[in-house]
């Protein structure tokens, strides 16, 4: 631990003093993008001196050496950086996955690292959507019943049972807006890359997110493809005001996004 | 939701964790027939064990009985009166049993049961097993024309009066021939000798023998005081004893009434005719008078020394001190079958009353002695617990009788077969035990293999705990479907036990049970619903049991690490 605290990033250096809400660097906002910006950004996913690292064997590899990063609902705020620049590992302490070794977390103004793990799951379930670059979906359920996957988890049994008539139109709703609505049975091995990536976006979205956490979400897809999948999440964004933290490390999906945080090292590079 | 849906997806979809509770549904199957056709045997045994013995014993240390029985009866209904069913009084005595077969005494080592044909009945299910429809019904020591219960080329068949005027007949024709015989010698030894007087005497019996085939030949020679002495060929015997019997005993309707009576009733006849009259009626087990042996084509043959009809020579100590031996003959009316060898080879059963004056026990004062006091407790009544309560009204240090239930009687036999049930039940048992182990295994691969999955759904909001429920719910319907199948296997296998034996004869050429040996025709089973729903239940558990590991496994994983995981 120790050996973490000696790698801080000197650039951004953390108080616990200072409210969560003041802290605005590592964010920049792209308004050429926008006519008429949004007047007040109001940071819905906010770090504070965030570290993080992993153990192999005997040795500790620092992946994340404080970082302050600061998404502002309703935008899309892409995370850029090589790999092992410790992206992934801070949008998984994003959508409480995994707890940092120091630092503070804030959702929506209130601290989530350090809730108890069954608040934390029900964070994850409802009010965060996770996207992953292999797309994630269960090989035994067909599409429409991944997509409701996590409606069984939030609703019980009987929860479930007395709602399942509106969860599946929903969940059918969802997959019509991914342009998937013809595939309700199929199983993901029966899929492309690209309709398993649509799928995951229905999922994440069927619990109706705050944020949508997307962890290189076209990594695995050929160009075509990827425009079409980003086109979907850029549509979320403008027509129903989600807030997107997407992870890349390409420069020109990241360019598309409102504000670009770049990490290297596992320190934010201010750009 | 999720957890039932996925449980019941891995169910559908993962073949081999089926495979692996095959070992679970076996020993669920071998485990309902096991118990099924032990309960069955220890069923057939108990029914057999307890067969002609009552409930509880009350028995005299001495041969020589105790007097002032109807107190001691009454003793024993203040005990516990509303437990009791019947009680009746008996006389147990040792005794040598002697029966003629082939001109030789063949001696048999019995022990002889005087019961009172009116009472014994209701305290025990001595007479179910006896072989005259009549006994039956109401058991009576009087030898019966026929009709005995009997394979029709056995010679049971043909027991009963028929059998013995027959078998008399012969018996006095042949001692005729004897006799004939020897006066013929006697003649000729007589025209040696040349006395002519002799001569003519002699001669002329020869020729009135001869010409009477049909008549009652013996009781001529027996009234006869001129008769000569018969030189005694062992045929002879018998017709010979019986001639010289008592003639109070000798009347067969008296033999289980008062045995005073007789003294001052003067007798019809005061001959004793073995064509018309029977000795006092005895009752063998079935093993005492003959012998079951396979014949040369492997069917199973009884081979009997005597049957109903022929008369028995008994032989037993009397109730005095010193104790001298009595002889008597008796007329076997009965065979008793039990099927339990111990039983059927061991005791003989003569009518109470008679074996009390033959054994000096009856008392002008104080009545008749008895040996034990026999009960019968209601059904459901506390079998142990009534023995106990007449322990103590009965202390052995103070009372000279020792007080038995039927299972104190037979307690170590009991003891273990119940023995043999727990510990084939526990070997059965440990058999689904490692069936366990497989799941165990089975379910750990599973998780591994479902490592991914796990942390798509933890990443999706769900908590270890339902996590963990996936699995263990998974191990749970595995047991259900696993024990399930296995129960109903079972079942049919129980239900068909007799057509699979046969099955297994025609395959092996050997006979599974071995009517020699076990006396059945069928193998008995009793299906028990409770060892049913334990063997299920631990079933259940052990697959549950073994699910739990891999399912905390699956639980702990880390959710950023399962993802990663390839």
């Amino acid at each position: 631990m120790s050996n973490t605290m000696s790698d801080s990033c000197l650039s951004t250096p953390t108080s616990p003093a200072v409210a969560p809400a003041e802290k605005r660097s590592g964010t920049q906002i792209n308004t050429d993008r926008f006519d008429t910006p949004i007047e007040v950004d109001r940071p819905i996913l906010q770090t504070i001196g965030l570290h993080k690292s992993y153990r192999k064997g005997q040795h500790v590899v620092p992946v994340l050496r404080g970082v302050d990063f600061v998404a502002n609902e309703g935008r899309v705020t892409s995370i850029i950086g090589q790999s092992g620049s410790g992206k992934s590992t801070l949008l998984h302490l994003l959508g409480t996955l995994d707890v940092p070794d120091q630092g503070e977390i804030y959702f929506d103004e209130k601290r989530t690292d350090n809730l108890p793990i069954r608040q934390r799951d029900k964070l994850r379930n409802g009010k965060f959507g996770l996207i992953f670059q292999f797309y994630h979906l269960l090989p035994e359920l067909s599409t429409l019943e991944n997509v409701l996957t996590p409606a069984m988890i939030s609703h019980g049994l009987f929860r479930y049972w007395a709602a399942r008539k509106q969860l599946k139109e929903r969940a059918k709703h969802l997959l019509d807006l991914v342009g998937l609505g013809h595939r309700l049975t199929h199983k993901p091995r029966e899929l492309s890359g690209g309709e398993m990536q649509r799928t995951a976006i229905a999922r994440a979205l069927i619990s109706n997110p705050k944020v949508l956490l997307a962890d290189e979400p076209t990594g695995n897809l050929d160009r075509q493809t990827g425009r079409e999948v980003l086109n979907i999440l850029r549509k979320l964004n403008e027509e129903q005001g989600l807030t997107i933290v997407m992870v890349t490390h390409d420069q020109t999906i990241a360019d598309e996004a409102d504000s670009i945080v770049r990490l290297f090292e596992g320190c934010v590079e201010t750009v | 939701m999720y957890k039932l849906m996925l449980c019941l997806r891995y169910l559908r979809t993962r073949y081999i964790a089926l495979a692996s509770i095959i070992s679970v549904t076996l020993g669920v199957a071998t485990m309902v027939v096991v118990n099924a056709v032990m309960s069955g045997f220890s069923h057939e045994m108990h029914v057999r064990l307890h067969g002609i013995l009552s409930d509880v014993v009350m028995e005299s240390h001495s041969l020589d009985g105790f007097y002032r029985w109807k107190e001691h009866m009454e003793a024993v209904r203040q005990v516990a009166g509303d437990e009791i069913q019947d009680m009746t009084v008996t006389v147990h005595v040792p005794a040598m049993l002697n029966i003629m077969v082939r001109d030789q005494w063949l001696p048999r080592q019995v022990t002889v049961i005087g019961i009172d044909d009116e009472t014994y009945n209701k305290v025990s299910d001595f007479s179910k097993y006896l072989k005259h429809p009549a006994n039956r019904e109401q058991v009576d020591f009087n030898l019966k024309e026929s009709g005995y219960d009997a394979p029709e080329d056995s010679k049971l068949a043909e027991a009963g009066w028929l059998y013995r005027r027959e078998k008399i007949r012969y018996q006095q024709e042949l001692e005729a021939e004897m006799r004939r015989f020897e006066l013929l010698n006697r003649s000729v030894q007589a025209r040696h000798t040349a006395d002519p007087n002799e001569i003519d005497n002699l001669v002329s019996p020869l020729d009135l023998t001869r010409n009477e085939p049909d008549g009652p030949v013996k009781p001529k020679f027996a009234d006869d005081p001129n008769a000569p002495p018969v030189p005694g060929p062992p045929p002879a015997e018998i017709a010979d004893r019986i001639a010289h019997q008592k003639q109070p005993e000798i009347e067969p309707a008296l033999a289980g009434g008062d045995p005073f009576a007789a003294r001052y009733k003067q007798p019809e006849s005061t001959t004793f005719d073995p064509m018309k009259h029977q000795a006092p009626g005895i009752i063998l087990g079935m093993a005492v008078a003959s012998i079951r042996q396979r014949d040369a084509e492997g069917k199973v043959q009884d081979y009997f020394l005597a049957v109903p009809g022929d008369d028995v020579r008994l032989t037993f100590p009397s109730a005095e001190s010193p104790p001298k031996a009595i002889s008597e003959t008796f007329t076997v009316v009965d065979f008793y079958e039990s099927k339990m060898n111990e039983y059927d080879a061991g005791f003989a059963f003569v009518p109470l009353s008679r074996l009390q004056s033959l054994r000096y026990m009856t008392h002008p004062d104080l009545g008749s002695a008895v040996s034990t006091i026999q009960i019968r407790l209601k059904p459901g009544a506390d079998l142990q617990g009534f023995t106990n309560r007449l322990r103590a009204a009965f202390p052995p240090e103070t009372h000279p009788y020792r007080i038995q239930s039927w299972r104190d009687l037979q307690g170590p036999l009991l003891a273990a077969v119940q023995m043999e049930k727990t510990i084939l039940n526990i070997l059965l048992f440990l058999i689904i035990g490692v069936a366990g182990f497989g799941i165990l295994a089975t379910f750990y691969m599973i998780v591994v293999e479902k490592t991914k999955d796990i942390g798509i759904l933890k990443s999706l909001g769900a908590s270890g705990g339902g996590i963990m429920s996936i699995f263990v719910g998974y191990g749970l319907s595995l047991g259900i479907v696993g024990s399930g199948v296995g129960c109903i296997l079972g079942l049919l296998f129980v239900w068909n036990i007799n057509r699979v034996a046969k099955l297994i004869e025609i395959i092996t050429g050997r006979e599974v049970f071995d009517p020699t040996i076990y006396y059945f025709q069928e193998i008995p089973t009793i299906i028990e619903p409770m060892a049913i729903v334990m063997v299920v239940t631990g079933a259940m558990l052990i697959a549950v049991m073994a699910s739990v590991l891999p399912a905390i496994r699956a639980a702990r994983l880390h959710p950023v690490e399962a993802l990663r995981y390839e």
